[in-house]
């Protein structure tokens, strides 16, 4: 017994490395900035009575929220028709859809960010085809808008849709749906009564990643978003770099915290977030 | 409405999603290539001008090279942190691990713009903004979720009785992790380390706030390009990052394969 007690304790230095590194490095920052919100410029909760008050908090936070909820529906829609093309496919044009989903998410963000300036900007190539083609006579508004942020922000969250849902359509039974076709129902009903409830859960898992990943996104917003149309992420770095606001940038940083707390929190009892977050455990 | 509608009508729908995900990344090929001064498709001919340009110039090699060995330096931390603390959590029991292995997940889930406020006021004091530490210190911390992910993955392909049998017959702790353990794992480390390297030498957010003009990696040049001076040299960056990318990616699949088969 002494024997197995003295061997847990090896184990447990293993882990200590880690532990500390991520409590000195990581923890510890962010509460202490954190911190400041209740504290900068004066103590109290000013900063957060701000959120009642404020004209431009409440524009920024209604922003993100509308921007989220867009990028979370479409990226559901466009990840799920993927990821059910997947399962439907032969396992050779498996290999082909999977690459599609997996190498744009392994492609900088920055570098697809660039790509949909290239394309979508004034003198853009899509406006400049669109004008040769005679199809529109002034080059459309494509780019440093909420639009240009919504194609940038659903391109980078598909993958991320496409991964949970694929994992939560591969446990269906085909042969249920096999049976459900041969009882009758059309292919129609099958998918909606059979095959779409039973990949639920998957849905739910993938609309809550790409909704909190949604919410703290700061590069493609920034670019895409031209500095006109801001999002908490950006509009904190404008607090912090630019205006040296440090209790109302501090104050949005841990609302951002608190609102994907609370988001994964009230999920966890609906889904399994070990399916989020691959088999971590 | 005929029977096999939704299939036909999700199969488009899937192909014009799996278009919209990968032609904007190959546009930027043809826009590298351009023979023109400007952001545009070649018009008279292909050009390589605008590589020669990034391949030449100090500036951006600097960066590579900064960025290269800041990424080195912090997969080499994320990979030995989180590694020993995947092992140490596969082996004690489940749930006095919880609390660790949800610590383990948060930078996956906090997004970077709260971390990098959090360094920015936390090095300062410390001496560590704008220097190479600081950004291995930000980039390795971050990258241990990865290599969590993998390797427990892996080790939840490991039978833990060989783990037993090599203590039962006397090895130490340490020969344990040696020869039995990291062998059967070293798949799982790979990718994990492949992950960590992804993740720094791709980082934005952080570098932003903690490093200024000593340290000016990569993507923080891509950024200041994108901001400051849209040209075609841009597109000649994210060519080769691009293939870099892919390079690593396939590196992976091989390794796993040779494993696999």
């Amino acid at each position: 017994m002494n024997d197995t007690g003295r061997v847990s304790a090896g184990w447990w230095l293993l882990i200590l490395p880690a532990f500390l590194l991520l409590v000195a490095f990581y923890i510890a920052p962010i509460l202490q900035v954190l911190a400041i919100s209740f504290t900068d410029p004066e103590p109290g909760l000013g900063n957060y009575e701000r959120i009642f008050t404020s004209g431009s908090v409440q524009r920024v936070i209604m922003t993100t929220l509308r921007i989220c909820l867009i990028t979370t529906a479409l990226s559901l829609l466009l990840g799920y028709a993927i990821a059910y093309a997947i399962t439907l496919a032969s396992p050779r044009a498996k290999g082909w859809w999977l690459l599609a989903v997996l190498v744009p998410l392994w492609i900088s963000v920055l570098v697809r960010a660039f790509a949909w300036v290239t394309l979508l900007r004034r003198q853009g190539l899509v406006n400049n085809s669109l004008m040769g083609a005679g199809v529109i006579s002034e080059p459309l508004p494509l780019v440093w808008n909420e639009f240009g942020i919504i194609v940038g922000m659903v391109h980078y969250m598909v993958p991320f849709a496409v991964l949970p849902m694929l994992s939560s359509m591969r446990e269906i039974d085909p042969r249920l749906l096999a049976a459900a076709r041969g009882l009758g129902a059309s292919r129609w009903e099958v998918f909606r009564s059979v095959f779409l409830p039973l990949s639920k859960p998957g849905i739910l898992a993938a609309a809550v990643l790409v909704f909190i990943f949604s919410l703290g996104f700061y590069i493609t917003p920034a670019i895409l978003g031209g500095g006109k149309t801001l999002m908490v992420a950006e509009w904190i770095s404008l607090q912090i770099l630019d205006l040296i606001r440090w209790g109302l940038g501090t104050m949005m940083a841990t609302m951002l915290v608190v609102a994907i707390l609370v988001t994964l929190a009230v999920f966890s009892r609906i889904v399994d977030l070990r399916r989020i977050f691959g088999s971590g455990g | 409405m005929d029977g096999t509608y939704p299939a036909g009508a999700s199969r488009g729908l899937a192909w014009a999603t799996a278009l919209y995900l990968v032609l904007p990344i190959l546009i930027v090929l043809p826009v590298a290539l351009t023979d023109q001064r400007y952001l545009s498709l070649p018009e008279h001919g292909i050009s390589f001008q605008h590589f020669r340009t990034v391949l030449t110039s100090p500036a951006w090699l600097g960066s590579i090279w900064q960025s290269f060995t800041i990424a080195v330096a912090a997969t080499a931390l994320s990979v030995s942190a989180g590694t020993l603390c995947a092992i140490g959590c596969w082996r004690i029991s489940r749930r006095a691990t919880d609390l660790v292995r949800v610590l383990m997940l948060l930078p996956l889930i906090i997004p970077s713009i709260v971390y990098a406020i959090g360094l920015y006021r936390y090095f300062g004091p410390l001496g560590l903004l704008d220097r190479f530490l600081g950004v291995v210190i930000a980039h390795g911390v971050t990258g241990i979720p990865y290599v969590i992910i993998t390797v427990s993955t892996a080790l939840a392909a490991f039978d833990p009785r060989l783990e037993q049998a090599a203590r039962g017959m006397g090895a130490s702790l340490s020969q344990t992790l040696r020869w039995v353990i990291l062998p059967r794992i070293a798949p799982g480390i790979f990718s994990g380390a492949i992950f960590a390297f992804i993740h720094s030498w791709d980082e934005l957010v952080m570098v932003l706030f903690i490093a200024s003009r000593d340290v000016f990696t990569l993507p923080r040049r891509i950024w200041d390009g994108i901001n400051e001076n849209l040209d075609p040299a841009m597109a000649a960056v994210a060519v080769l990052l691009i293939f870099f990318t892919l390079l690593l990616l396939l590196a992976d699949r091989a390794l796993r394969r040779r494993n696999e088969g």
